[in-house]
């Protein structure tokens, strides 16, 4: 596969400050001045698709391990946290999510051991196990949702030392905050040496073997973090965005629906993507449903309008595909490069042009 | 005291079925092994054959015409798609064109039920009645789909052996460097393939829409067809037929005999749990082409 090594940056500053500036609008300016349907419609299921992204990059972009079975772990997460919380009321609410994730990666791991012998399409069929027999467990045992008829699961208050989120700014910030916390201790790990074994295994798992890195360790251990953010991820989706679920939210189109994010636009790899992917991805349907009503509302029921849409999203991913298959974020740094080289022909060692070119 | 006949009974039942989930795997089989994309649309492909040819008899064609009317389109499609879709990705990695057929699979839905609507419509071949041999049910029904699934096998087989188109797709599908080299078009052989495809996909769309009603449900049928095509390895027509028989058999059975016990409903899993199963052991599916790998 022809995807390119992480960018290991050599210029820390130049992201440092991009990423300050981004956090600092995010917690500054956006609690106070979002309105609550763009806090609680938009960025709220924005943050927790950016952290399922970023966890499906660790598996299928950083390791190339392909999943398809990835709202399994979300539901996993949601409905572990919602157990968590209804069984031990005593735990405080981070534990919970910590936990929650924990169990996430369990399951993960086990659904993880037929990658040690599978490759391509028989191991993204065999994840596809995880997604229907998660889904059909939680539907089938009233157990997991304190037997609910249909599963549905009502989010507890979310309090943290005494402290409750209850209003959409308030839970759009501690969204953030867990999204910011787990995306850079990812970043950190994909900077160490299992980061790199990560890589190796993708790039060529043959040669990964031969100079030395541990295969099963390496996989597993990639398949546990992932679950583990997706799982965190879906606590989010399930108690800070929905806030109501029920096992029929996570069926196969949302595991599509975050592949899409990392392959069709985020590219795979890379975890800026991931954000720019699920943004897009969040905001492109509110977008097209409301230009295709405005347009054409008048003249076509609904029925129509939704069939219509759903062309319009399948010609969207086969005409990115065709346009940059690496993913539209590629597309966006030549982009970038040949502007600001075009602008700055002698820059000095540390800018951004040498981090957008690699 | 086990009961036998009724193992029996549920057994040939399964491997009746089985048949049907092969003629779904057949299809992805074909393109799978001439140009190794994994074709997710293949189910919209079959709902929108089954669509097509209901709405044409409902509008007042008449059986044949509108048989010819629907393999006409089903042609049609399977060119465009080569032609707009598959040509421009060539030589990308196996999951972005897998990405493409899920879109594909979207865009067909879509045109499917926006050409002609979203109801169920029925979809009766006369043949429906159940008759019985040494004491055990048989469907009549399941009986001609299997006809059906054999003569189309064997057809292919001719085909694949005897004409030039076929000898072409044989010798891409074994080592494409090596057929462009000795001058076969591969963009034609693909195109070929897409079209024997559209037909696999009108005759499973047929026997489907027959059995479950012509819906928007038909395209899940891929979802029954991976499993098979995870045992049966996915660059072998024999292993998506044997695949097929074995997941139908091992379906009904586990839906039977241990479905009661976990409180139903096992069937939308037991088939990947088998096949993963199996791959353990070999992890290329029974009939698939061994990965040598070289460093």
């Amino acid at each position: 596969m022809a995807i390119p090594a992480s960018s290991k940056s050599s210029c820390p500053s130049a992201e440092t400050l991009w990423g300050a500036i981004v956090l600092m609008v995010a917690y500054g300016v956006v609690p106070f001045v979002g309105s609550d349907y763009l806090l609680d419609a938009v960025l709220t299921p924005f943050l927790a698709l950016a952290l399922a992204a970023v966890g499906l990059n660790v598996l299928t972009g950083y390791t190339g391990q392909v999943s398809l079975g990835s709202a399994a772990f979300l539901a996993v997460g949601a409905y572990a946290a919602y157990n968590l919380h209804l069984r031990i009321p005593s735990l405080p609410l981070l534990i919970d999510l910590v936990l929650a994730g924990g169990i996430a990666a369990a399951v993960g791991i086990l659904f993880g051991l037929p990658s040690l012998r599978l490759r391509g399409f028989y191991l993204a069929v065999s994840t596809l196990t995880a997604q229907f027999f998660v889904q059909w467990a939680l539907t089938k045992f009233g157990w997991f949702s304190n037997d609910n008829p249909s599963g549905v699961i009502d989010a507890p208050v979310l309090t943290i030392a005494g402290i409750s989120f209850t209003n959409a700014a308030e839970r759009y910030v501690f969204s953030l905050t867990i999204v910011v916390i787990s995306t850079l201790l990812t970043l950190r790990l994909l900077r160490s040496q299992s980061g790199r074994n990560f890589i190796a295994v993708r790039d060529h798992e043959v040669a990964a073997k031969v100079i030395g890195v541990p295969l099963l360790r390496t996989k597993l251990l990639a398949f546990g973090i992932s679950s583990f953010l997706i799982g965190v991820a879906g606590v989010l989706w399930a108690f800070a965005y929905l806030r109501t679920v029920e096992p029929a939210g996570f069926n196969l189109d949302r595991s599509f629906q975050i592949l899409f994010i990392i392959i069709i636009i985020g590219g795979l790899g890379s975890l800026r993507g991931s954000f720019i992917g699920a943004a897009f991805i969040v905001v492109f349907p509110l977008l097209l449903s409301r230009v295709g009503a405005a347009l054409l509302g008048s003249v076509f029921d609904s029925g129509i309008l939704e069939m219509s849409q759903r062309i319009v999203i399948g010609a969207l991913i086969i005409g990115f595909l065709i346009a940059e298959p690496r993913g539209l974020i590629a597309l966006w740094d030549r982009t970038w490069s040949t502007l600001w080289s075009a602008r700055r022909t002698a820059a000095p060692t540390c800018s951004l042009t040498q981090r957008s070119l690699q | 005291m086990f009961d036998y006949q009724f193992f029996i009974e549920v057994l040939i039942g399964g491997l009746l079925s089985g048949v049907m989930y092969s003629l779904v795997a057949i299809g992805f089989v074909l393109i799978y092994k001439a140009s190794g994309v994994l074709n997710f649309a293949q189910g919209a492909m079959l709902l929108f054959a089954a669509l097509t040819f209901v709405s044409l008899v409902e509008r007042g064609a008449s059986l044949p015409a509108a048989l010819v009317a629907t393999l006409a389109t089903m042609i049609v499609l399977g060119l465009a798609i080569e032609r707009t879709v598959l040509r421009p990705l060539v030589n990308q990695p196996p999951i972005t064109l897998f990405m493409a057929t899920l879109g594909l699979s979207y865009v067909i839905e879509g045109a499917a039920q926006l050409l002609w609507g979203t109801q169920v419509h029925g979809l009766d071949i006369g043949i429906s009645d159940t008759f019985e041999v040494a004491g055990v049910l048989i469907s009549r029904f399941d009986l001609f789909a299997a006809a059906v699934a054999g003569s189309l096998v064997a057809v292919f087989a001719l085909f694949f052996r005897y004409t030039r188109t076929g000898l072409s797709f044989r010798a891409v599908a074994d080592d494409q460097f090596a057929a462009l080299a000795v001058g076969l078009r591969l963009p034609r052989v693909w195109a070929a393939v897409w079209t024997v495809a559209g037909i696999v996909a009108l005759v499973g769309g047929l026997l489907w829409g027959a059995r479950l009603g012509v819906q928007f449900s038909l395209s899940l049928v891929v979802l029954k067809a991976l499993p098979v095509l995870v045992l049966g390895g996915f660059d072998s027509i024999l292993g998506a037929i044997v695949g097929g028989l074995v997941v139908g058999a091992i379906e009904k059975l586990a839906e039977v005999y241990v479905g009661p016990s976990f409180g139903g409903g096992i069937e939308t899993w037991v088939a990947y749990v088998a096949a993963l199963a199996l791959l353990l052991i070999r992890p290329s599916g029974l009939f698939g082409k061994k990965l040598v790998e070289r460093v």
